[in-house]
């Protein structure tokens, strides 16, 4: 590094920057793919056309996640039903 | 039983056609019988890079269709007899490609080449998909760039769940980073990732580092893929990615920035 480099060393350059976005963006986006599987996404259409057979629910009112740790999967299901009944199903296996 | 190689990325403009080009020439410079093949149909570019657009009679679609046999669309490259280029088709879209017809194509390939090379088009549609599905190995290529990294990560996602090689749980696609167009001062200056910062988010092994380079643009303009351009750095840096590849010994050059004279190293930054 050149003597001018010494004065500029303190700032945080900007190929920094990008590597920690880009590290933080990564993970984020690596564990969202091993953790839903690809039926997931067609699981949640199919259920939510199910629920609303029953209930008028919103398109968005159903959100389903798969969650691991190393002695289980836990694949949880919230619905969020219409105004008039406040309550919220959760259901766990 | 040949070998399929894919040259995939996701993002565009990193460098793909290029790649193919000069690995597919550099393999068949090292005497092995190679084909290299474009899955851009619609785009189609290799046969521009490669210098042979005016001898593109029949293409890849009018093999899968039934209109011509694989011979009759081959092109034998004129500067090397080991060389034979498949083209895309330029006027049908994309659909025209069929899984079948694909792997019909890649097999009647592999009954007499030792390496296929697979031209991906960019993003992550059919035509991406099919080009790396059959593959052996993938060399990913990736700019210095975050949304070009970022890109390769989710390519690499693809390449581990969506290819035959993982449908029929065999070992999985070996993948190769490619990073192309670097600069090693700008790396120093801290204005671009450089080759360690890529490596440690993509985890990969580092087949190469193509530097940036004016060769690049000559080539393409002229039709002649870079590696024939010996002189050039961008020549030199996919001549050693070939030999890597091939398993040779071959220290990576172009990393670092060459040595300057006592004025820049003082005043230098």
């Amino acid at each position: 590094m050149g003597l001018l480099g010494y004065f500029k060393s303190t700032r945080q350059t900007s190929a920094s920057v990008a590597k920690e976005r880009l590290q933080i963006l990564v993970a984020h986006e690596r564990l969202s793919r091993e953790r839903s599987p690809d039926y997931l996404a067609n699981m949640q259409r199919e259920l939510l056309e199910v629920i609303r057979r029953y209930v008028d629910v919103d398109q968005d009112a159903i959100t389903v996640t798969m969650e691991q740790d190393e002695n289980r999967e836990v694949l949880e299901l919230n619905i969020v039903l219409p105004d008039e009944s406040v309550s919220r199903l959760g259901v766990k296996r | 039983m040949a070998r399929i190689i894919v040259v995939t990325s996701g993002k565009g403009g990193v460098g793909k056609t290029t790649t193919s080009a000069a690995l597919s020439m550099g393999l068949a410079l090292k005497g092995h019988r190679t084909a290299v093949v474009d899955f851009d149909i619609g785009l189609r570019n290799l046969d521009l890079i490669m210098g042979c657009e005016r001898r593109v009679v029949y293409d890849f679609v009018n093999v899968i269709n039934g209109e011509s046999t694989l011979n009759q669309a081959l092109i034998r490259d004129k500067r090397c007899e080991n060389l034979y280029i498949l083209p895309a088709s330029q006027t049908r879209d994309k659909d025209a490609l069929t899984d079948e017809g694909v792997e019909k194509v890649l097999n009647e390939l592999s009954e007499t080449f030792e390496y296929i090379v697979c031209d991906s088009p960019a993003g992550i549609e059919r035509g991406a998909h099919l080009a790396m599905y059959y593959a052996d190995d993938a060399v990913v290529v990736t700019n210095p760039e975050i949304s070009s990294v970022r890109d390769s990560d989710r390519m690499l996602g693809i390449l581990s769940s969506k290819s035959r090689r993982a449908e029929l749980g065999q070992d999985s696609i070996k993948e190769y980073l490619l990073l192309t167009r670097y600069s090693p001062q700008r790396a120093r200056l801290g204005e671009m990732l450089s080759v360690s910062d890529v490596q440690e988010i993509l985890a990969l092994h580092l087949l190469g580092v193509i530097p940036e380079s004016r060769s690049v643009l000559n080539a393409s303009n002229s039709g002649a893929p870079v590696i024939l351009d010996d002189k050039s750095d961008a020549g030199q840096a996919y001549s050693d990615v070939v030999k890597r590849y091939l398993g040779e010994d071959a220290p990576h050059r172009f990393i670092e920035e060459e040595k300057k004279g006592l004025f820049n190293r003082i005043f230098g930054g």
